[in-house]
């Protein structure tokens, strides 16, 4: 009895012996080299694997951040500054500083502003709607409303509004990762720069028909009159093919350019409101 | 036993309302809009511009390529404007608006009902003839014929195909066509047959038009090559690759074209349009278009002019019933609803159905219960169900893999799916998408 319990003990050693020795080589012979910094650099970044680097995940992006050597072209949206100059310092790089950024949903083609002609009755996502057609309203370039922003949206910062037909964007939550912007058949969404306290202007339009076309099919459609481009006085705004678009680099927030627009087609956002003039303030109370 | 193909099909109600009414012809209607597009390929390119006068049949825009064709004038009278205009997609395309001044034919054409039957003429200049009169196959995938009549190199047709099926429900135009113009029908299939140079050709008609069959089996007797197989009744039968397999029992390869087993399909209204292109001089500038649904007051089967309105052919087939649902251009099965009345006839136009609301709309998706009903019924022998989830995620490498690109697009996956999901939507889009990496990757 007691012999068998010797032999195996003795058996399973030698086994266990051999393999230990093999796998020590083997371990030395194919040892892959890898750079500790790509874990430090891992561990500073927000670890939302998001993309929206360009790289395939927060894992990808730091061996990239290492392996090039250089940061000037690599950037983390949700970290944003913070986290790049730590990963900088980690590199001991030069980290390049850019602004905040924020999406925005370029149509204001609410159930108001913009009738349904239609009715779609088909696979209710928008890349699937707009391969088929234009869309359930006479504008074919805004906002179909299914919500594959909404999906696309790793951070819940896209609410669906079915009583609008738009979503909309929450500021607080969005980390311009760019997911919605490719998600978006139609093209609507734009990453602007991120004023102090989300303030915006902007041109919430992307309808390039001709002026009576366009504001046939949405009361709220951008004509390309230009009076917005006029007024400008920082040269932001640039008019092409019957659209108007506002540089958010360019813009200094003066709002000129809000009150001139005849089919109040350029938005203002979280700004105070504006001083009311006497008069006007008087037909108010009046009413 | 009648022939039929073996993988899969299903069985529609029929409803064909129109069978007994005979062909009317609609005037030209006021004003016209001719898109440019018209068939599968480049768009043609307009030769005529505003202010210009037309007559009907006159050249209005040029092809562009090889597979591409010449639009003709539908209508005499004066260009308003070559401008873009939303099509059945909505999405606006160019095309050409005519405003109609009486209906003044060019001079060449031969607008005798006389039958003429005169085989002088050798293949090439049959094809010549035919790609002067812009003429595509008029079942609806709108290809140009004269491309399909030459084919590829090192591939010799033996069999020419004439798709007599009319497979998709509610549909009587070629019904109606064969049993009104049979013998110029089989003309035009002489002429075809001389264009390929082959000996022998096999009508296909399915066995709900008994009519057409008897007149047909009769009249072919005295063209010689000529024979008529009636085919059992199943959807979709009418599709190229369906058609083949039944009458000869050959399988077309995927993702080859039919003529890889020698055989060209060509539709009976192709077939009409050859005779009237080559022996009467007469561009393609009219179909006949059935406009039926169960409430319409009068279903009908209309010749009418390309660039015509829906909302006229819905007019003069006593106008829009009141539970209109949907509006669909084509057949029920393949074809696509309309979003604006506006839309134009256009040479791929087979039908204009109204739909009444309870038959229109589809019901509430719900999941996938993997009955497999997508699978046994598929005629291409795909998994729709499989095909439905990589589009939907996009993952387009396994759509490929499992053969996204044989889809027929014919409807079948989702007409029987008892959870009522839009198959056929998800996988057309993914076909589309994949369709584009292929070209992509071919550059």
């Amino acid at each position: 009895m007691s012999i068998t319990v010797i032999y195996t003990i003795a058996t399973l050693s030698a086994i266990g012996t051999s393999a230990a020795v093999i796998l020590f080589f083997v371990a030395q012979k194919f040892k892959v080299y890898e750079d500790p910094r790509i874990d430090e650099v891992e561990e500073a970044l927000p670890a939302a694997n998001c993309g929206g680097c360009g790289y395939a995940g927060c894992r990808a992006f730091a061996e990239a951040c290492v392996k090039e050597g250089d940061l000037s072209d690599l950037y983390c949206p949700v970290g944003g500054n913070e986290t790049m100059n730590k990963v900088a310092e980690i590199l001991g790089l030069e980290a390049v500083k850019k602004e905040a950024r924020t999406a925005y949903i370029r149509c204001n083609g609410t159930c108001d502003h913009r009738p349904k002609t239609n009715q779609f009755d088909g696979a209710t996502t928008c890349a699937i709607a707009s391969s088929v057609y234009s869309g359930e309203t006479d504008c074919q370039w805004g906002c179909l409303g299914y919500g594959d922003c909404y999906d696309a949206c790793d951070f819940d910062a896209i609410e669906l509004r079915p009583d609008l037909g738009v979503p909309r964007i929450i500021d607080d939550m969005c980390v311009a990762c760019g997911a919605c912007v490719d998600a978006c058949p139609k093209d609507l969404i734009e990453l602007r720069k991120r004023f102090p306290k989300d303030r915006k202007v902007v041109v919430s339009c992307r309808n390039q028909d001709k002026g009576g076309v366009a504001r046939k099919a949405c009361s709220v459609a951008c004509i390309g009159c230009g009076k917005c481009e006029k007024v400008c006085p920082f040269d932001a705004i640039t008019i092409e093919n019957n659209l108007a678009f506002i540089d958010s680099d360019k813009c200094k927030l003066c709002r000129k350019c809000v009150p001139v627009c005849p089919t109040n087609a350029i938005i203002e956002e979280n700004f105070p409101p504006r001083k009311v003039k006497k008069e006007e303030k008087e037909v108010s109370t009046a009413k | 036993m009648l022939k039929t193909f073996k993988l899969g099909g299903v069985h529609p109600p029929e409803n064909k309302i129109s069978a007994g009414n005979a062909i009317e012809v609609l005037p030209p209607p006021k004003s016209v809009f001719i898109p440019v597009a018209q068939h599968i390929g480049a768009p043609a390119t307009p030769v005529v511009k505003r202010g210009d006068l037309v007559k009907t049949g006159q050249l209005i825009a040029k092809s562009s390529s090889f597979v591409s064709t010449n639009i003709h004038a539908s209508v005499s009278g004066k260009v308003k404007r070559v401008d873009f205009a939303a099509d059945s997609s909505g999405y606006p395309k160019q095309g050409i608006f005519i405003d109609v001044d009486g209906d003044e034919w060019v001079e060449e054409i031969d607008r005798s009902e006389e039958l003429v039957k005169d085989f002088d003429l050798d293949g090439k200049a049959i094809i010549d003839k035919i790609q002067e009169a812009g003429i595509v196959g008029l079942g609806g995938a709108t290809f140009p014929t004269h491309v399909k009549l030459v084919p590829p190199k090192g591939m010799k047709a033996e069999v020419l195909l004439i798709n007599g099926v009319e497979c998709e429900p509610y549909l009587t135009s070629d019904h109606r066509l064969m049993l009104e113009k049979a013998d110029k029908i089989l003309t035009g299939t002489r002429l075809l047959m001389k264009a390929l140079k082959v000996e022998k050709a096999v009508i296909g008609i399915e066995n709900n038009k008994p009519d057409a069959i008897q007149l047909l089996t009769e009249k072919s007797k005295t063209f010689e090559g000529i024979s008529v197989t009636a085919l059992k009744v199943k959807y979709p039968q009418g599709g190229e690759k369906q058609l083949i397999k039944a009458v000869t029992g050959k399988e077309v390869p995927s993702g080859a074209l039919p003529i890889a087993v020698g055989a060209v399909v060509s539709n009976v209204g192709t077939a009409f349009a050859v005779y009237e292109a080559v022996q009467k001089n007469k561009p393609l500038f009219e179909r006949v278009v059935t406009v039926a649904g169960k409430n319409v007051a009068k279903p009908s089967n209309f010749k009418a002019r390309i660039g015509t309105p829906t909302e006229v052919l819905i007019e003069a087939a006593g106008g829009l019933p009141e539970d209109t649902g949907k509006v669909i251009s084509g057949g029920p099965m393949m074809g696509r609803a309309v979003s604006s009345l506006n839309v134009p006839v256009t040479k791929g136009t087979s039908g204009i159905l109204l739909m009444e609301n309870k038959e229109a709309k589809r019901n509430e998706p719900i999941t996938c219960i993997r009955c497999s009903r997508c699978v046994s019924v598929c005629p291409m022998g795909l998994e729709p169900y499989f095909l439905k989830v990589v589009s939907e995620k996009q993952v387009f490498d396994r759509a490929e893999e499992n053969r996204i690109m044989d889809c027929i697009e014919c409807g079948s996956c989702s007409y029987t799916c008892p959870s009522s999901l839009p198959l056929l939507d998800y996988i057309r889009f993914g076909k589309g998408k994949v369709g584009q990496i292929i070209r992509s990757r071919k550059k």
